[in-house]
């Protein structure tokens, strides 16, 4: 009763600020630059974090590595037949790689290649979109099939099916079984421009039976450093002393250090870009004060005729919370607009989260009634008498 | 008897300005009963606006005491004050005091405001108002875009509007001519055949002499009737 509605003061906000339009549109510019920096820069960030968890992730699941290095350490079979009859083993495919010539009638190119077993195709979470993988028996009889990768398939085949034909690789003639589903370059490695022959034959290309690298994929995430910790012993037993010559590494360490470096660049640019919208801030309490002594005699008149300190405050802490929360919403879109323009143009991946915008915005409205609350309080304040007679 | 609306007693205003005071009220006693026109009388700087500012709640005395409708304003915070001008005082300025990013319509809506009348029945007093002053045609216009007989007289629908006990009015003619004054002048007029109080400030006799009480202030002090201001030694 005998006071004025919040609905009221709103319009009256309004009003004033749409009065003086140039002014309220430079005030806003601080925070629409704040809170649009802030979703551009989280989002950027957050899409990098997402990008390299899924490139991660697509490498398979539940994934320990083990790479040798130098040449005084062979992996042979036999001590792999050991490591995969260790307990949380549930699968592992040994690797032997190198860099191959591909020539099919008058193109050739140079490709990766991959020789391994079957279950590749389960601990690495490769799958073929036409034909089949390699199996035991092409192992076995040492079978001259190749696997190739979408890339792969496209160069040497254009749009025709290319299971069935044949393959020069150094020269020597493979039939192509199967075409592997796209994985996209993960890391900065290709995933699709590969070939993937059996271990056996593999070995024979690159000329070398050393198996430089042992995927194993372990039985549950949960026990994942158990499993390390048991191929860590068997690796230790098997070859004492050399720990220098291999490493063993789990996916989820990797990952694990790349969300925590994700995380820490997300929070340091929102810092960054929130000190932009503290400056946005202080950019509308300037403007608030200025108004205020402007509007001195705005002020006694309206006390003259009855309103009281509550009155005043709140008429200007609207106004300055609804400039804020105005430029807040600018912001936002400004911010969603001008991130997805970023990712078409430098093919960046950008990730918007609701939560995101919606902190920002409630941050923009904080800061209109921090910033507004001191020239607020200073108009309430103003004696009738002395704002009556300012000119 | 019938208790006067305003009791002063020995108020007292002083401004130091350098080394000197200024008494710009100098022990002043008035009584004004509900229902009467008065008018007071003064030369410039005799302290008659600083005497309005005390009987509209606006300012404090440095002594003296002053009851309103029998209560005692000395002893009222500012938001008690606040609520006092906006129910039971309506305010005629000597420089009309319109806000100028508002409507004539929205500076009579403005006391209304204040009070929480809903925004419907706001819209029709207001209306009302500026039909009585003759201007309802100009609701929409700001005040930039008047004369300024007509924003004095928006300035006094939105005095009326709120339909106060007493009304103030400092020099409302002052920069008027002299039949707009008069027209002026028929409103209030009217306003107190209709049971308003009316405190009428002028430096002009003619118009005081329209009232049908006059008290003169000369050097912060108060005299009944025009005192020696109409004498044989008057100024006027
Ligand atoms: N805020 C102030 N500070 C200092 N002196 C003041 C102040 N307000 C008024 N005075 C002084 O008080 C005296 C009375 O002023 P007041 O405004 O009441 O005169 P007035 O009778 O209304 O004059 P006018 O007819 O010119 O409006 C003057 O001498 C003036 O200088
Ligand atoms: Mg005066």
């Amino acid at each position: 009763m005998n006071s004025l509605g919040i609905l009221q003061s709103i319009k009256m906000a309004l009003r004033s600020i749409q009065s003086n339009k140039l002014r309220s549109a430079l005030t806003m510019l601080g925070m629409i630059i704040g809170v649009s920096s802030v979703i551009v820069l989280v989002s950027i960030a957050q899409g990098s974090a997402k990008n390299v968890t899924s490139q991660i992730n697509q490498l398979g699941t539940n994934l320990l590595t083990i790479n040798t290095f130098g040449t005084d350490l062979t992996l042979t079979e036999d001590k792999i037949n050991v490591l995969s009859k260790l307990n949380g083993v549930k699968a592992l495919s040994p690797v032997v790689s190198g860099r191959v010539n591909v020539k099919k009638d008058r193109t050739t190119s140079q490709v990766t290649l991959t020789g391994t077993n079957a279950d590749y195709s389960k601990v690495r979470d490769t799958k073929v979109s036409n034909g089949r993988f390699i199996n035991d028996l092409d192992i076995e009889y040492r079978q001259k099939i190749a696997v190739i990768g979408s890339e792969t398939a496209s160069t040497f085949f254009g749009a025709e099916n290319p299971v069935g034909h044949y393959i020069q690789i150094e020269g020597t003639s493979f039939k192509v079984v199967g075409v592997l589903v796209s994985k996209g370059s993960s890391l900065g490695q290709s995933g699709d421009n590969v070939v993937i022959v059996p271990l056996s034959t593999g070995q024979r290309l690159v000329k070398s039976t050393s198996i430089n690298q042992v995927y194993l994929q372990g039985k549950s995430e949960d026990q994942m450093d158990f499993v390390m910790n048991e191929v860590e012993m068997a690796m230790a037993s098997m070859y004492p002393g050399k720990s220098d010559s291999y490493s063993v590494t789990n996916q989820q360490d990797i990952m694990d250090t790349m969300s925590s470096v994700s995380s820490t660049m997300t929070m340091m640019l929102g810092g960054i870009a929130s000190i932009s919208l503290l400056v946005g801030g202080i950019g509308i309490m300037n403007i608030m004060l200025v108004s205020v002594s402007e509007r001195t005699k705005e002020i006694g008149i309206r006390k003259a005729i009855g309103a009281k300190r509550r009155d005043v405050l709140l008429q200007f802490l609207i106004e300055a919370v609804v400039l804020s929360g105005v430029g807040g919403l600018i912001g936002i879109l400004a911010g969603v607009g001008i991130g997805k323009i970023l990712s078409s143009i430098l093919s960046l991946t950008v990730s918007f989260t609701s939560s995101v915008m919606l902190l920002s915005f409630l941050f923009s409205l904080a800061v209109g009634v921090v910033f507004g609350v001191f020239p607020a309080n200073k108009a309430s304040k103003l004696n009738p008498i002395q704002a009556l007679r300012y000119e | 008897m019938v208790r006067p609306i305003i009791q002063i007693s020995n108020l007292m205003k002083t401004y130091k300005l350098g080394g000197e005071t200024v008494h710009a009220l100098n022990n002043v006693s008035l009584e004004i009963e509900k229902g009467e026109f008065l008018a007071i009388i003064g030369p410039s700087g005799s302290g008659k606006s600083t005497l309005m500012n005390m009987i509209g709640c606006l300012d404090r005395p440095n002594a003296g005491k002053y009851l309103l409708d029998g209560k005692d304003i000395g002893k009222m915070n500012d938001n008690q004050l606040a609520t006092i001008r906006n129910q039971k005082i309506g305010f005629i300025f000597q420089n009309f005091n319109l806000l100028t990013k508002l409507t004539a319509l929205e500076n009579v809506e403005l006391p209304m405001l204040y009070r929480g009348v809903p925004a419907k029945e706001r819209r029709e007093r207001a209306l009302a108002g500026l039909s009585k002053v003759g201007l309802k045609e100009r609701a929409g216009h700001l005040p930039t875009q008047l004369s300024g007989g007509q924003q004095q007289r928006v300035a006094i629908a939105r005095a009326l509007v709120g339909n106060p006990a007493i009304l103030l009015a400092d020099e409302p003619t002052g920069a008027l001519d002299s039949k707009t004054s008069k027209e002026i002048l028929q409103v209030m007029k009217e306003l107190n055949e209709l049971g308003h109080t009316i405190v009428l400030i002028t430096h002009d006799l003619a118009i005081a002499k329209e009232a049908r009480r006059m008290v003169s202030i000369q050097d912060g002090q108060l005299q009944e009737n025009g005192g020696e201001l109409i004498g044989n030694f008057a100024i006027y």
